[in-house]
């Protein structure tokens, strides 16, 4: 039952770390343009060096 | 994976503007390299930034460029662009926002407190059970003073106005389950009901974050369709210089110049020049006027032939359109009325569950229960009867509904507009632009030798008239090409005229009189001289679209504010009654007309001179083609040429609608089963968490079924 004094906290930590984390990806406009973000990843950035 | 420019200096950061751009012609990844990287290599372009599911650019600029100048440099790197207003862009979707955040906290909550939930159902006794019990009110105490605030808003706001709606239920459900399970939870009991309290609240907030999901979407899809309908014009100054003038600065007496292919920003007279005008927006005539030095014209007209300088007379709020706007607020207002299902649900649901749950209590304590015991049962039943499922049985089926439809070329704009779709009786339909394609389209191309095309396609390449329009578009797809000519000169108001192998080729204006402006002469030489008409032509699938209508139980006529025998003529084609030479006033009296006789009208336009009757109509659906006015005044709006979304719109709304009233059943089936239950005080927070997810689940399964309602 000792545990539990440590595994509570841990737990709630946990998810109030997950919490945050998702809340600041909100604000940060990360789900504004989902789509956008699927396509980006094909974009080749070299491109511009050998420019 | 950012793509950002630097900017100069912070000095010159400072006086940069942003200004906002519908790029309807983007793709795919290739294109969102192709504008950011060939615009930011602009010079007094800072940065810009691609929103690909919106399909808009940002641009961060130099106040020096205006909204034409921008639209040409993204011409330049090979995109239409369409400038959107800024008040359009930002307000977009906080309230989304607002509920995804309530929604993740609920959710976050709930998976907490389950946990702590789960050790006590395994058999937590004593001290163990009393601390899993504070820690679960300590999460969910927060948890649903800030998730549950738009709950507890709309109910104390219905109460106030002595009304109920499903918000009230659902408030007192929570509040009274909360309290007593920290009653409870101080007393060392063995009931908390905690995790109901806060799973119910996820539930709901799922269901009313899917709601404006839905609104924010279907506003999006529209915003990018807005057709910039002259946001501004180039002003003449007393220099003689031109500069551009955004229409709300526009004011009486500035001289404004109007290209061909312009539309006026303000009404006005005529200073100099002669051109013909399309009015169909206003009026719906689709044979283009002409009009001269001291004729007026009208906001919202588009320029067809040569450029012309009209002084402004009236602007804003003074034009004839803000007329037809003041006639659309007032035709909107019943609209507003509108009480949505789930409301019209809420009206007997909770009075009925609030009796039940005070009977209950009322029931134990009479036989001698107690009241801390009566009072448990009492909140048992509250709990399990709260509309957990009602909440999400509307509309996780609407937003479903609504993507089938949207894959189809249907934007809804609310789940009000899909339900009062579901309720159509009668259809009303406005000619030009809406049944008709709102173009002209070449209708003898066989007195065309197959000789003479090539000839025919290049003079008609070398204009922007809407006739030459219709010649080009009918001879690209065929696999001809324009013949080489030489001298191609265009005349504005008279046509093209070119040289080919030393002979004289014109397109060009036809010399009789009379004619209604929907004919070019088309000759070359002395060898050939030929008319060509033009017709503005029936949508694809028109009368089958019609004829569908029917089958549904819908009648459907025309109300038109074009000629009589233009009207009799589509009329003829299609097999249905109209009435012709409607103003906007007309339209919306036999609308209101026919909304007395107890019909629900369906009103389809597309022209501004639709906009009272589009409000004024049960529910209404316009062209993607059509006016901003248009598509701002209409529930839905559809894309591409073919009218036969209408007909799929109506079958997709009644299907929803109908597993909307299966999920209610769904709902009501369960409280049947569980509420007798809970009366006779066998429901315990274990219970009550499994039926309310259960039940939540069966409800979105069945919603999922309409994944194909639009086919």
């Amino acid at each position: 039952m000792n545990g539990l004094v440590v595994l509570i906290p841990v737990a709630l930590g946990l998810g109030l770390a997950g919490l945050a984390a998702f809340f600041w990806s909100v604000r940060s406009g990360q789900f504004e343009d989902l789509d956008g973000a699927a396509v980006r990843v094909l974009l080749d950035d070299d491109e511009e060096e050998a420019e | 994976m950012k793509h950002e420019t630097p900017v100069p200096a912070a000095g010159a950061a400072m006086q940069m503007k942003t200004s906002v751009f519908a790029v309807p012609g983007m793709r795919c990844a290739g294109c969102i390299s192709k504008l950011e990287k060939g615009l930011s290599g602009v010079e007094g372009i800072a940065a810009a930034r691609v929103n690909f599911g919106a399909k808009r650019v940002t641009l961060t600029h130099d106040p020096a460029f205006d909204e034409p100048a921008l639209k040409a440099v993204i011409g330049k790197v090979g995109f239409d662009a369409e400038p959107l207003p800024n008040d359009l862009v930002e307000t977009g979707d906080s309230e989304s926002r607002m509920l995804l955040r309530a929604m993740a906290v609920a959710g976050f909550a709930a998976m907490n407190i389950m946990l702590l939930s789960v050790s006590v159902w395994s058999g937590a006794e004593g001290a163990t059970r009393d601390m899993f019990h504070w820690l679960s009110a300590l999460i969910a105490i927060p948890t649903i003073a800030y998730s549950g605030r738009p709950f507890f808003r709309s109910a104390l706001g219905a109460l106030r106005r002595g009304r109920t709606n499903m918000d009230v239920p659902i408030s007192i459900g929570v509040l009274l389950a909360t309290g007593l399970s920290l009653f409870e939870t101080a007393i060392s009991g063995p009931h908390a009901y905690f995790d109901g309290a806060v799973m119910l609240l996820f539930f709901l907030l799922t269901g009313r974050w899917l709601d404006s999901v839905m609104r924010d979407r279907a506003r999006g899809g529209v915003t990018q369709l807005l057709r910039q309908t002259a946001r501004g014009a180039y002003v003449i100054g007393e220099d003689g210089r031109h500069r551009w003038c955004e229409a709300r600065s526009l004011a009486p007496g500035m001289r404004m110049h109007v290209a061909a292919g312009e539309r006026l920003a303000a009404d006005g007279i005529i200073e100099d020049g002669t051109s013909a005008f399309d009015l169909s927006l206003l009026t719906g005539e689709s044979a283009p006027q002409t009009r001269g030095a001291g004729d007026a014209v009208l906001a919202g007209t588009l320029n067809l032939g040569a450029p012309v300088v009209v002084r402004a007379s009236a602007v804003g709020a003074d034009t004839a359109i803000a007329d037809i706007a003041r006639l659309m607020e007032s035709a909107g207002q019943s609209r507003s009325r509108y009480v949505r299902v789930a409301d019209r649900a809420a009206r007997w649901y909770a009075p009925a569950v609030h009796t039940l749950a005070a009977l209950s209590f009322a029931g134990w304590m009479f036989a001698g229960a107690g009241w801390h015991h009566s009072l448990v049962i009492a909140v048992a039943v509250l709990i399990i009867t709260c509309p957990c499922a009602l909440g999400l049985a509307v509309p996780a089926a609407q937003i479903v509904a609504s993507g089938a439809l949207m894959r189809r070329g249907v934007l809804v704009k609310d789940g009000s507009a899909l339900e009062r779709l579901s309720e159509v009786t009668t259809a009303a339909f406005d000619k030009t632009g809406t049944l008709t394609l709102g173009r002209p389209v070449l209708v003898n191309p066989d007195v065309v030798r197959e000789a003479d095309a090539p000839v025919l396609l290049a003079l008609a390449s070398a204009s922007r008239h809407p006739l030459a329009d219709a010649v080009r578009r009918h001879f690209e797809g065929t696999g001809i090409v324009p013949a080489v000519l030489t001298d191609v000169t265009e005349t504005p108001g008279e046509g093209v005229t070119g040289r080919y192998r030393g002979h004289e080729a014109q397109l060009v204006r036809p010399s009789a009189s009379g004619d209604t402006g929907m004919a070019s002469r088309f000759a070359i030489g002395a060898g050939t001289d030929v008319l060509l008409r033009f017709e503005d032509t029936l949508r694809p699938d028109a009368r089958a679209t019609i004829h569908q209508l029917g089958a549904l139980g819908i009648d459907s006529s025309i109300l038109s504010g074009d000629r009589t025998e233009a009207v009799a003529d589509t009329a003829a084609a299609i097999g249905i009654g109209a009435v012709a030479a409607l103003t906007p006033a007309g339209k919306l009296g036999l609308i209101r007309a026919m909304t007395e006789e107890g019909d629900k009208v369906l009103m389809v336009g597309d022209g501004l001179n639709d906009g009272p009757a589009l409000a004024a109509g049960h529910v209404s659906m316009a062209p993607g083609s059509a006016s901003d006015v248009g598509q701002n005044a209409a529930d839905a709006v559809f894309l591409g040429d073919s009218l036969a979304p209408v007909a799929a719109a109506i079958r997709a709304a009644r299907r929803t609608m109908a597993v909307v009233r299966q999920n209610f059943a769904l709902a009501i089936g369960y409280n049947v089963i569980a509420v007798p239950l809970a009366v006779m005080g066998h429901v315990t927070p274990l219970i009550a968490a499994l039926a309310m997810s259960g039940s939540s689940v069966i409800v979105i399964a069945n919603a999922l079924r309409l994944r194909n309602a639009a086919e």
